[in-house]
């Protein structure tokens, strides 16, 4: 197990040069000076411009700027933005949001999703059945910012159950409906997962045994072919981290949220190079340590991994 | 598995026999496989519903003047004393906020959403397909390079990785939607290729080609190739209607296609801000989108319930 | 349809005492069909047979006979639906199992009737330790705790000798040699001294070397616990050394009934002949080796008549419009052969010519 922990990190460590390589060329190597563009549209004082351009390492070659990211991100420093206020600075002070609203939601679709997946896989061609295949094909194909549009129109206008937008009543009311959109998609998604593994297993010869033992159905179920069921599940659910984090810049545009998402995005608007590499970066490195850990979990739930 | 090593036989006259055999046998074994899926998927119902509804969306992405008399491009088009009014007679969906007429739009909107949908899937089968096909066959660095590659791409979430390239490529038509979709949509192809490539390299029946003689080249294009086809129509599939829904997504965000293309992520974006007083702007193209996100996933769903042969 | 059970009548030769309670189990005049797609398949359509303590009967067949089936419906595991039971009865100490309450049911599987699974591979669960799959028998029969379980678990090991079992108590299925695994699903099966096990094809994914092995110790077991043993194969060899009686399947029915030792001397229906001609001898050595022509039946479509009569070398008109009834085979003079029967319209003229 040790051995694979280290061979799994140091795997991940290519993987975190590459991505960030590709962030840092995409939005640095382009044509544009940013200085001149921080002074608008006069002429920047050419004194200010050599210290600012000295400091930000832009004179020196692109490669050499690679390093001095690089290397801060592996500091824990981010960066600063042209008007020097450190990256982290914001993410301490938007990724709070970010995290409730993703761990609520990642919690949801993994709850609602593996028992609605059960329960349909259980009850296959039933009425029960068809009723979650009928919902997870709505909250596929419904768009999220559409579903998040109607949901604050239902219960945050009409019924009054939760707030329209905004983060002012704090967890869990501001942040239940978000979460709800925020996982509808993937939760339908695991719905279907969890049914057909499900589908699966519950035909299985160990499956069989269970019955052939005398076991009773709830352990036969929830223990020997849930056990095997949820393997492909935890991988959608390691993948599907990175996705919340990408969901996340619309359902916080939706609700007006200002977390992490909303800032990425007004960034994006206003060219805040620092602050969209710095942001990107952090989503790609937790979305590589969610899978991380994800690899991890599956050693642990299928004990057949570790020879491979 | 691969400790086995096979001595090759005389290439006599015999072999060459069994080995046409053999070729023949998995040729047919693939076409029976690709056959019984199409004659299966003729028989469901849930098909020839979604092939009717996605038959009828081509032609209005084609044709779209048939449905609506009015040009989105039109001069005069958009009238402001208009904005926001209601559907009325004339005028189905209503009025968007600068007065253009949101049924119009719509039915324009069609044929961005299925080129782009189109496209991306497209370019991702071809560039995953053929990359994945590249590393399982010939494995080794080729192999671990490429997956390398892959594992970097599969980092970047489409959403994040979208807003990213499209903060400093706004050129917002169709065609860079789906170049950058396509950049950041490979790598699930690539795996699914790779992956089947190589579970099929050591499947007895290619072992049993490779005994009797036959060429690497010959092994990779007659017997593995052709049984790699099944997954990969049906990812491709699934994907077309993942594709339209991130278009209108990452247009929704302001960062797809953009002004003066018609796009429904667009259309949805704009009238979110109203969305409380006059909901008609937003849900008319929301319903449009919707209808054809659902119409490609439930297409997705029957050809994968007739194709792939696990399910069977 | 009368109902004849002439395994009933084969005295149990290392049990004789048990026969005044009636047999352990019994299986009367069972169908089982199953819903598909293309139709009704028939699989079972009227199996007699019974089981003594201490005895062994062995099930022959090829795949699709319904062997299996029926000793599925008997642990009450076929999926019904799109399995049927439309008729029959599946007695154990006397009382039908079939009209029992699930939960009853339930109860009496693992604790009282144990299975072994042909593919152990695949019969445990991959991602639990063969301690807790083991250790679970005791757990939900019992009610014993993690530890005691986990005691017991080794203990059971150690009983089927598996080498240093203490220590490989934590290890996963894929961890054993396939010999070692199918000897973990016979500690299964044994784990609460039930009374009677139903082997199915119990060795049939091992090597021949460790075949041997795990039958020896399967009849060793089945000996020292005193259990009835219904033995599924279709494997000629395995059977000889082990059976008391033999029933022999095809087509979901029994076509010939006998003590283990008369059915290999004189067999009474020209598919268990077909059958024993089969099997490779040494002292035939060069010759071709005899192989029943066609396919076995399709079960969509069972022949008119005696199922196996078109791959049968002797097979007359009547033998294509009537099915014959399973009689008592006797000899030539009419002397009572115990525990014999054939359903076969030559079935003099099979035994005797």
């Amino acid at each position: 197990m040790g051995r694979y922990v280290v061979r799994r990190l140091l795997q991940v460590i290519p993987v975190m040069i590459g991505v960030t390589f590709i962030i840092f060329c995409l939005v640095f190597a382009l044509p544009g000076d940013p200085i001149q563009a921080l002074a608008g549209d006069k002429r920047a004082d050419p004194n200010i411009a050599a210290i600012l351009r000295a400091h930000y390492h832009l004179n020196e070659p692109l490669y050499m700027q690679y390093w001095h990211y690089i290397s801060g991100v592996f500091r824990g420093d981010l960066g600063e933005t042209y008007n020097g206020r450190a990256i982290s600075d914001i993410v301490s002070q938007r990724f709070p949001v970010t995290l409730k609203l993703g761990l609520t939601s990642f919690a949801m679709e993994a709850v609602i999703g593996i028992l609605a997946g059960m329960l349909s896989a259980l009850k296959r061609g039933k009425f029960l059945d068809n009723v979650v295949l009928v919902a997870t094909l709505l909250l596929i194909s419904i768009p999220v910012f559409v579903l998040g549009s109607v949901l604050q129109l239902e219960f945050g206008m009409n019924l009054k159950i939760t707030p329209i937008s905004g983060i002012d009543k704090g967890w869990p009311q501001s942040y239940i409906l978000p979460a709800i959109v925020l996982a509808s998609t993937s939760m339908a998604y695991i719905a279907r997962l969890v049914r057909s593994s499900m589908t699966e297993s519950i035909r299985a010869d160990y499956v069989r045994t269970a019955i052939a033992k005398g076991l009773p159905r709830r352990r036969v179920i929830g223990l020997h072919a849930l056990r095997n069921s949820l393997i492909p599940v935890v991988t959608f659910l390691g993948f599907d981290l990175g996705a919340l984090m990408g969901g996340a810049i619309i359902t916080e545009r939706v609700f007006n949220m200002p977390g992490l998402g909303g800032q990425l995005a007004q960034s994006v608007y206003l060219r805040e190079s620092p602050v969209v590499v710095g942001l990107v970066t952090l989503l790609v490195l937790i979305y590589l340590a969610a899978n991380l850990l994800v690899d991890l979990m599956y050693a642990v739930l299928d004990p057949r991994i570790r020879y491979e | 598995m691969s400790e086995k090593t096979i001595e090759k036989p005389p290439t006599d006259a015999l072999t060459a026999e069994r080995e046409a055999e053999a070729e023949e046998k998995a040729a047919a074994r693939q076409a029976s496989l690709l056959k019984d899926g199409w004659a299966d998927l003729r028989k469901r119902p849930m098909f020839l519903i979604t092939a009717f509804v996605i038959l009828c969306l081509l032609v209005l992405a084609i044709v779209p003047g048939l449905f609506t008399a009015r040009s989105p491009f039109s001069d005069g088009f958009c009238q402001l004393q208009n904005s926001m009014n209601g559907p009325s007679s004339g005028h189905l969906f209503g009025f968007d906020v600068q007065g253009c007429d949101i049924y119009t739009r719509t039915v324009y909107g069609t044929r961005n959403s299925i080129v782009v949908g189109v496209v991306t899937t497209i370019a991702t089968t071809l560039i995953g397909g053929l990359l994945g096909m590249l590393a399982g066959l010939v494995g080794g660095w080729v192999d671990a390079l490429l997956s390398r590659i892959t594992e970097v791409f599969s980092a970047l979430p489409l959403i994040v990785g979208g807003l990213l390239i499209m903060s400093i490529w706004r050129s917002g038509d169709v065609w860079s939607v789906s170049f950058i979709m396509a950049i950041l949509g490979w790598p699930q192809v690539f795996r699914i290729m790779r992956g089947e490539v190589i579970s099929n390299k050591y499947n007895d029946y290619v072992m049993a080609a490779r005994a009797l003689g036959a060429g690497s080249s010959r092994i990779a294009f007659r017997h593995i190739l052709p049984n790699t086809l099944a997954p990969v129509i049906v990812i491709t599939t699934m994907n077309l209607g993942v594709y339209i829904a991130a278009e209108a997504a990452l247009s929704y965000l302001g960062i797809g296609i953009q002004y003066p293309n018609i796009s429904w992520g667009l259309m949805i974006s704009d009238a979110q801000d109203r969305f409380l007083t006059s909901p008609h702007a937003l849900l008319f193209p929301a319903g449009a989108l919707s209808i054809t996100v659902l119409a490609f996933i439930m297409l997705g769903d029957v050809v994968r319930d007739a194709f792939d042969p696990k399910m069977r | 349809m009368t109902i004849i059970d002439p395994t009933d009548a084969v005295p149990a030769p290392r049990s004789g005492d048990d026969q005044k309670t009636g047999p352990l189990l019994e299986v009367r005049d069972l169908h089982v069909e199953f819903q598909t797609r293309e139709g009704v398949v028939r699989a079972v359509n009227g199996v007699n047979y019974s089981v003594n303590s201490g005895e062994t009967l062995a099930v022959l067949g090829e795949s699709g006979s319904g062997k299996s089936v029926t000793a599925q419906a008997i642990m009450g595991i076929l999926d019904m639906p799109p399995a049927r039971i439309p008729q029959g009865e599946i007695r154990f100490y006397g009382q039908d199992m079939l009209t029992m309450s699930a939960d009853e049911r339930r109860k009496l599987r693992g604790a009282r009737i144990a299975m072994i699974f042909q593919d152990a591979l695949s019969a445990l669960n991959p991602v639990l330790s063969v301690g807790f799959q083991l250790g679970e028998m005791f757990r939900v029969h019992q009610g014993l705790s993690r530890k005691e379980a986990k005691a017991k678990a080794i203990e059971l090991m150690d009983r089927v000798k598996i080498p240093a079992a203490a220590a490989r108590v934590n290890d996963y299925p894929h961890q054993f040699s396939g010999g070692m695994r199918q000897r973990i699903m016979i500690a299964m099966a044994l784990a609460l001294e039930p009374d009677l096990i139903i082997a199915d094809e119990p060795t049939t994914a091992l090597d021949v070397t460790v075949q041997a092995q795990v039958m020896d110790l399967l009849a060793e077991l089945q000996r020292e616990y005193r259990m009835g043993l219904i033995l599924i194969t279709h494997d000629l060899g395995v059977v000889a050394d082990v059976a008391d009686k033999i029933a022999v399947m095809y087509a979901g029915r029994i076509v010939e009934t006998a003590p283990v030792h008369e059915l290999y001397k004189r067999p009474a229906h020209p598919y268990t002949r077909g059958l024993l001609d089969s099997i490779p001898r040494l002292d035939q050595k060069g010759q071709d080796l005899y192989a029943i022509k066609g396919l076995p039946p399709n079960l969509l479509k069972v022949p008119s008549g005696c199922a196996f009569n078109p791959r049968c070398e002797k097979a007359q008109d009547i033998c294509r419009t009537e099915l014959p009834p399973l009689v008592p085979v006797t000899e030539r003079d009419g002397a009572e052969l115990p525990g014999r029967a054939s359903a076969c319209h030559f079935w003099k003229e099979t035994i005797h010519g």
